[in-house]
């Protein structure tokens, strides 16, 4: 993380993301400052409602300006500005230089083109290349993402392959431009364990040879610790804490962190319960007064009424805790 | 003793239309037998496509085999006329993995709990609302909740009213398909604690259909593992976790996910299993296999003992190297005196909640 800031690929300060009609917009992402740099895999986990995809959609301007506000002290991507860019630009950059693969890949891809037609297509959005070049292209891409036989492949429509072989197809489709950042909104949930395995390794693959910089999103605090090298847990629209992958499975301090350890059951060792974590997360319409995770919080004290800053708490190891560390607490 | 429901060589196949061409026959389900205990529990794991909710459709008899035999309690299961076959469907309940389409979003809950006990004719009306109202509290929700819709309810809580729906008619066997796949961890903790409770208190057992490994850890006593339509090893949890003789068994162990400190170097599975419309020659797995020798291609492996109580349908199963069992978490961290602290003053606030 220590890295200058030209050296940056994403950095962003206190970004806010609002939705809805105007005058009755929400906040559903607060304040998240984040920073990814090349070759860096970043994960944002958290549960269902936390925001992470609305962060992840908003990074990419996807969500049209009728509905959504974005705010941030900073939002720059390769150095330029994300909050100046106007739509004619964005779509210069989407598909280019930033890409996007989502976690339906059924959903994402057109079922009446050939996937060679559709990788070809974004391939000539964005370069001047004849279409035999671009079609070169779409086989390259499909074969540096393992695709057997990737010459049939191209003339192949997405219902002739399975689940795990549209995910490669669209993430070959992603990379086919060779983007600097490719945001992952929870690319295996929909996979198999054996196969998301198989993706995760491409995925990791692929950022050693390229270089690129992953933004990962997922709930799944196992693939976490499978890829990430920097992670950020996300609860009710704001990073509660943010530290390398390393220091948080053996260092988490936030009690939202450990409520997601204690709940999951784990494979290596046996508890006799688990700990559902009570009560539920507040809707982002709801006022917020102090510590969103207060309410839930075995250790909230008075102070937790006011709302806790990020902290440095170790080295590059941040937490949004007034208690923290927790463990002389109890 | 006789298990509480027993099924042998099932078989289910379904045709498959192929275009021009003969319709092919696929079979979901290829000669499974198993058997689950009174109080319980038995997993049936494996990945997507594998069979597993054929089979559970199967045994709740939603579905019939082409072959095979499926006892209840001894009872022969298969020839029931309409009568029998209600009261195996009472003895035999399901939750299913999407709590959003297995209630009828038009239906108050109080009608969802009280319907079952009605058509099952095991009391009258004023009866089955105390009952539903008891049943609300059983599973953490409340009497005063019956009033409402399903879509008033966040997914936990539908899941737990699937959960009392099952047990509104006291069931022997509940099969649960993904019933917590569809959840997030906070609340999916909730409802797997309410399994066993219930499964402590009212001697239900469970046949657990799912395909997330850590979760079966922590719930099964016995652990079947599917592949393509077969069952390739089945032993009790600990000793399935701990000393695996299957090489399916081991792949799916090292890809599922695990949060640990060392990460580890992946023995990743090349490829995809088999296209269950051809019946092929030997081992199913064979082709993924990363022992695989002349033999596997040739003849079927048999689901044989390596055990007392561990089957294998490997060749290799005694000699297959041992696998090396990595913690989760290494105690001694931090993380893991915090994750203590958080569990005592956890302890602490339900207590004080009780005592008030």
């Amino acid at each position: 993380m220590a890295q200058t800031e030209q050296n940056l690929l994403l950095d962003i300060d206190r970004m806010s993301v609002a939705l809805g009609p105007p005058g009755k917009r929400v906040r559903i992402v607060r304040d998240v400052s984040l920073e990814i740099a090349p070759g860096r895999i970043t994960c944002v986990v958290g549960e269902s409602g936390s925001g992470k995809s609305v962060f992840a959609m908003s990074l990419m301007r996807l969500m049209s300006d009728d509905i959504s506000e974005m705010t941030a002290e900073k939002a720059l991507f390769e150095g330029q500005d994300l909050k100046a860019l106007t739509e004619r630009d964005m779509l210069k950059l989407r598909g280019s230089r930033m890409a996007m693969i989502f976690q339906e890949p059924m959903t994402s891809l057109n079922p009446v083109f050939t996937i060679g037609d559709q990788i070809a297509e974004a391939v000539q959005l964005h370069q001047k290349v004849s279409a035999a070049e671009a079609r070169k292209k779409a086989l390259a891409a499909l074969q540096s993402v393992h695709i057997p036989a990737a010459e049939r492949r191209l003339d192949a429509y997405p219902h002739e392959l399975s689940g795990g072989m549209r995910q490669r197809v669209m993430i070959a489709m992603a990379l086919a431009c060779e983007p600097s950042l490719l945001i992952a909104d929870e690319p295996t949930t929909a996979l198999d364990v054996t196969i998301q395995a198989q993706i995760l390794a491409l995925l990791m693959e692929l950022r050693e040879r390229s270089g690129m910089g992953i933004l990962f999103i997922t709930h799944n605090l196992g693939v976490v610790s499978e890829i990430a090298d920097d992670v950020a847990v996300m609860y009710a629209g704001r990073i509660v804490e943010r530290a390398p992958a390393a220091s948080l499975f053996t260092d988490a301090q936030h009690p939202y962190t450990l409520a997601l350890l204690a709940a999951m059951p784990h494979l290596g060792a046996t508890v006799e319960r688990l700990e559902p974590i009570l009560g539920r997360m507040p809707p982002p319409w709801e006022e917020e007064l102090g510590c969103r995770f207060a309410p839930r919080c075995p250790f909230a004290a008075p102070e937790c009424a006011k709302l806790p800053p990020l902290r440095e708490i170790g080295v590059d190891h941040h937490v949004a805790c007034w208690r923290a560390p927790v463990e002389d607490l109890a | 003793m006789t298990p509480l429901l027993a099924a042998e060589n099932l078989v289910k196949s379904f045709s498959v239309s192929t275009g021009w061409g003969k319709p092919k026959r696929f079979y979901a389900v290829d000669t499974v037998s198993i058997s689950v205990e009174r109080g319980r529990t038995l997993a049936v794991v494996g990945e997507s496509g594998c069979g597993k909710s054929t089979v559970g459709s199967l045994l709740l008899r939603l579905q019939d085999p082409d072959s095979g035999s499926i006892r209840l309690d001894g009872e022969d299961a298969m020839a029931l006329d309409s009568n029998g076959l209600r009261r195996f469907r009472r003895r035999v309940q399901v939750v299913f993995q999407d709590p959003f389409a297995s209630l009828d979003p038009r239906e108050r809950i109080r009608e969802v709990l009280v319907r079952p006990m009605l058509l099952h004719r095991l009391c009258d009306r004023p009866e089955a609302l105390k009952r539903a109202a008891a049943l609300m509290e059983a599973v953490g929700l409340s009497a005063e909740q019956l009033d409402r819709f399903p879509h008033q309810f966040s997914g936990g809580q539908r899941q737990r009213i699937a959960i009392a729906r099952a047990l509104s008619v006291q069931p022997d066997l509940i099969i649960c398909d993904e019933p917590v796949s569809a959840l997030d961890v906070s609340v999916q903790a909730q409802v797997v604690n309410l399994l066993q409770d219930l499964q402590r208190d009212t001697g239900v057992a469970f046949i657990f259909i799912s395909h997330d490994l850590a979760v079966v850890r922590h719930l099964a006593h016995d652990v079947a593992v599917m592949y393509s339509g077969r069952i390739v090893e089945q032993a009790p949890t600990r000793e399935l976790f701990d000393n695996p003789r299957h090489p399916y068994t081991r792949a799916l162990l090292a890809a599922a996910p695990r949060v640990e400190i060392q990460r580890k170097s992946h023995v990743l599975l090349t490829g995809e299993p088999p296209d269950p419309t051809n019946r092929i020659a030997g081992c199913r797995f064979a082709a993924r296999c990363p022992y695989v020798q002349d033999r596997c291609t040739q003849e079927e492996p048999p689901l044989v003992p390596v055990n007392a109580a561990h089957l294998s349908a490997c060749f290799f199963a005694t000699t297959l190297p041992q696998v090396e069992t990595l913690p989760d978490t290494l105690p001694g961290t931090s993380a893991s005196a915090r994750m203590a602290a958080y569990r005592r003053a956890r302890d602490r606030q339900t207590q004080q909640a009780e005592d008030i």
